[in-house]
């Protein structure tokens, strides 16, 4: 059994790549996975730490975490859709309606 | 006397109903509710009279608790009533008066746009006008005495949209009576301040219990500061300018606020503090020769006017100045007797000035327009002579009595101020003549004018028979001698010092008839007999015109109010309003504004350097989001 | 062996990560993310939390991954070159804050290590879909209920959002505008 330091290692690494990705990529949809992707990264550490201790809340934690970002993909896609018809692109730095 | 706040309720209703509902009730509507309401409140002052009537001589005075309306610390101001014979009497006139002014109201207003708000301020009027005169204490009389003067300020300005060159901008004349008040209840003010920290207490009775706790000086100042109040609210010297240009209000509210009730709240008040006066014969002598001074003042000014409404005007505050000789030596209850006999013809004499006014094309009032007037209006000139009679102080009517105590008791004080006052009545005789001559006698001066004048409904000539009659017979409230009002009124005024012998008053009650007579026909033979002018003025009989011809230097000035006005403009409001005008230009503008404008202009130049951090962009917000992430991190982690 | 198989997975998973951030056409970015959860829901095995990882793959897997892709096909991924050439710093900047991110982690996680528990001791029942349906139903009742209401506001404002305007037919660009 690899010890439970092993599990939040690899969360970190993962999430440190999807943070990173968000600030590198420019492409909406990609940081939008890469924001999946940490959102699942701090999943494992949960469902890690939930078998460390013994305790079932961790794994009902990840199951709510599981919802909500079913429902923030879903709201998240709409508004990049209305966007792009909008805008017609989904480039990232040219979305700047939140300016002043 | 469990019923007594009764009186509060009925007009603070009427002034509800119609404040609510006026507007559906329409013009008979309102009237019946206003007018009831003012007449019930008689009905329960009637049932007060009766009530204390009934109690022993010595202990009429009963206070009726409401509820404590203020109680911090030491401080306690109840809501209560004092129903003694001074607060009845003044509930009585108030009410009496208000009813019957009330009721003639109806028919002189008739048709005018703010008809329900004219009643809606008129029940205020009243139910302040009850507070003033029935608290039990300073602070109750206060909030009636700045209610009596909210109610004028408001109905002096009823007409606030009106110009004319007479009173100028109508709401103006408002604005004067308030502000000119405005220094008479800082009076007011600081006098109660002054007898709360010197006797510990604000209500009436337990202030006179204690008022020996103060020393000559303290009375003395408190007494000063309510003479101030005084002066100001029934416009005596140096503040009566405001009420002459009260007159811009409605007829009805210069009988009722400017010449039977409000303004006499001044000699109410010194009349009810008069334990206080007795301290301060100093005080006293000021109030008497403040007194005398307006009344021959305001006497001279009558004279030469030529408005009727400021005629009545002027001649109110000349007979205040009376009422205020009267209280300064000491004869309380003969103030308070005039100021009942002058309610009644005041008032009669407003109503009837009201009358002409109403009958004239275009409320004419300039008297030089009218003459033989009786032609037309035969009730109204028979109420006006009647009216002019009493304030004339021709023998055997109301104002000959009361007028006479007053100036009886004078020239036991001092008889420089007794010489002053028998010329007043002398010059008050002329002018109440001169105003019944050349309105209602001589011949008719403006054609257009006379042609189409008219008598006035029976609604506004019915109240005025029951004040012609008192006016006639009120002075057997108080006969000499007999001193049925002096005898009521000394449980809650106290004895007078001083009692004439019975020679000495038969001799003078003998020279004011003389002087009296003597006014009335000297007007005669100026404004009736002899001949008239090219405008059809009289010039008067050769022996009339060469007496008035001796003052004729005066005339000058009178007609020009002695310059009261203009002085005051030079030497009070202009420089007030100088500096009003640098504080608003230096003060306000440059620093009070500039710091305003100076943290708007800071606000504005760190927004715009702060606002390029907000650029839009998604991306540098999440960078941002995850320096604060990383500092954070190492803080946690590291410590740093 | 487990060690050995944790590190495989594990491997994958980053890998998978990197390949997301890296690749050029949105629709690799996808399939490297669809890997990148499978992946993780192996873990979640090993982990005891058999419920988790089949809901990994039904809702990650099934449901977010097609969907990106469906968005990916409607609205075409061709775009954006990998530099972001108006913000040339931020590149360096972002790179030096994951480091920064992955340093302070990995420090604080390392120096207190934490040994995997006895599995005669643990006190875990295995989040088997018995064990976890019986936590939400009894204890964790109000929040499910209220995760309910929060998918149906989701779906309700995915349903505006995504509508074309007004009076225009589904998908068919508007003709008439109006005057």
């Amino acid at each position: 059994m690899p010890e439970t330091s092993y599990y939040l290692i690899l969360a970190a690494l993962i999430f440190t790549v999807g943070a990173t990705g968000v600030l590198l990529r420019r492409n909406a949809l990609i940081i939008f996975m890469c924001i999946e992707m940490m959102l699942n990264s701090v999943n494992l550490t949960l469902i890690a730490l939930a078998r460390q201790w013994g305790n079932l809340e961790g794994q009902i934690f990840v199951f709510m975490v599981m919802a909500v970002a079913a429902a923030e993909v879903a709201v998240g896609l709409a508004i990049l859709i209305a966007n792009v018809r909008h805008q017609k692109s989904i480039n990232i730095d040219e979305i700047n309606l939140l300016k002043w | 006397m469990d019923f007594a706040w009764l009186v509060f309720l009925f007009p603070a209703l009427g002034a509800l109903i119609n404040l609510f509902a006026g507007a559906r009730l329409g013009e008979r509507g309102i009237h019946s509710v206003a007018s009831g309401a003012v007449a019930l409140s008689f009905l329960v002052s009637v049932g007060m009279f009766f009530g204390l009537s009934g109690l022993d001589e010595h202990h009429r005075a009963v206070t009726v608790h409401l509820w404590d309306w203020i109680s911090v610390g030491s401080f306690h101001a109840p809501a209560a009533m004092l129903i003694d014979p001074l607060s009845v009497t003044m509930a009585l006139a108030v009410t009496g008066v208000g009813a019957l002014i009330h009721i003639y109201a109806g028919g002189y207003m008739h048709g005018e746009q703010n008809y329900q708000r004219f009643f809606v301020y008129l029940n205020f009027f009243i139910l302040a006008m009850l507070v003033l005169v029935l608290s039990d204490n300073f602070v109750g009389m206060f909030v009636g005495w700045e209610g009596v003067g909210l109610a004028s300020y408001l109905l002096i300005g009823f007409y606030f949209d009106r110009y004319d060159e007479s009173y100028g901008h109508y709401a103006d004349a408002g604005k004067k009576a308030f502000l000119v008040n405005r220094i008479g209840d800082f009076g007011m003010m600081v006098a109660v301040f002054l007898i709360w920290t010197g006797v510990g207490s604000v209500v009436f009775e337990e202030v006179f219990a204690g008022a020996g706790a103060l020393s000559t000086g303290a009375a003395t100042a408190v007494c000063l500061l309510l003479l101030l109040a005084a002066t100001g609210k029934s416009a005596q010297l140096p503040l009566f300018v405001w009420l002459p240009d009260a007159m811009a209000g409605p007829t009805p509210v210069s009988a009722l606020i400017h010449a039977a009730t409000m303004v006499t709240a001044g000699i109410y008040m010194i009349a009810r503090t008069y334990v206080l006066w007795g301290l301060a014969p100093l005080a006293g002598d000021v109030a008497a020769w403040v007194g005398a001074l307006t009344a021959l003042l305001a006497a001279s000014i009558a004279l030469t006017q030529v408005d009727l409404k400021k005629i009545l005007a002027y001649s109110t505050i000349s007979q205040l100045g009376f009422m205020m000789l009267g209280v300064g030596v000491g004869a309380y209850a003969f103030a308070i007797f005039h100021l009942v006999t002058h309610a009644f013809f005041k008032a009669l004499l407003f109503l009837a000035a009201g009358n002409v006014m109403h009958g004239l094309p275009g409320g004419e009032l300039d008297i030089r327009k009218m003459g033989n007037l009786r032609a037309k209006m035969p009730t109204t000139h028979k109420l006006f002579l009647i009216g002019a009679a009493a304030l004339a102080g021709l023998p055997l009517l109301s104002g000959f009595f009361s007028k006479d105590g007053i100036l009886l008791h004078a020239s036991n004080h001092n008889i420089l101020l007794y010489l002053i006052g028998l010329f007043t009545a002398l010059l008050t005789a002329f002018y109440s003549f001169r105003a019944v001559f050349m309105t209602f006698w001589g011949e008719a001066r403006d054609e257009h004018v006379h042609e189409h004048a008219h008598e006035s409904p029976a609604v506004m000539t019915a109240p005025l028979w029951v004040l012609a009659v008192l006016a006639l017979v009120g002075g057997a409230l108080n006969l000499p001698f007999l001193l049925t009002m002096e005898h009521y009124l000394e449980a809650a005024v106290g004895k007078p010092a001083f009692h004439a012998a019975v020679p000495l008053e038969l001799v003078l009650l003998a020279v004011s008839a003389v002087v009296a007579l003597a006014g009335a026909g000297l007007a005669y033979g100026r404004y009736v007999q002899g001949a008239k002018d090219e405008t059809g003025a009289p010039r008067g009989a050769g022996w009339a015109a060469g007496i008035t011809g001796v003052f004729r230097p005066l005339e000058q000035g009178a007609a020009n109010k002695w310059y009261v006005d203009e002085v005051y403009a030079a030497l009070i409001v202009n420089p007030l309003l100088g500096l009003a005008r640098w504080f608003d230009r230096v003060v306000d503008e440059g620093v009070v504004d500039g710091a305003v404008n100076l943290v708007g202009h800071v606000s504005l130049a760190m927004g715009g350097a702060l606002r390029k951090v907000h650029n839009g962009l998604v991306p540098t917000y999440a960078l941002s989001l995850f320096v604060g992430v990383a500092v954070l991190l190492l803080y946690l982690v590291f410590g740093l | 062996m487990a060690l050995l198989f944790f590190v495989l997975v594990g491997a994958v998973s980053l890998a998978a990560a990197l390949g997301v951030v890296m690749s050029r056409q949105p629709v690799h970015s996808a399939l490297f993310l669809l890997t990148n959860f499978a992946s993780l829901a192996v873990l979640y095995v090993t982990l005891d939390a058999q419920f988790l990882a089949a809901a990994q793959v039904i809702v990650y897997a099934g449901g977010i991954v097609i969907l990106i892709l469906f968005v990916i096909m409607l609205i075409g991924g061709e775009t954006n070159d990998f530099s972001a050439a108006q913000r040339a710093w931020s590149r360096v900047v972002g790179i030096g804050l994951g480091v920064i991110l992955l340093l302070t982690v990995s420090y604080s996680v390392l120096t207190r290590m934490l040994k995997a528990p006895d599995d005669a001791t643990s006190l875990l029942q295995g989040g088997t879909p018995a064990a976890v349906g019986n936590a939400l139903f009894t204890e964790y009742v109000l929040p499910f209920e209220l995760v309910a209401i929060l998918l149906l506001v989701a779906l309700i404002g995915a349903l505006v959002l995504g509508r074309q305007s007004e009076g225009t037919g589904e998908g068919v660009p508007s003709i008439e505008a109006s005057d």
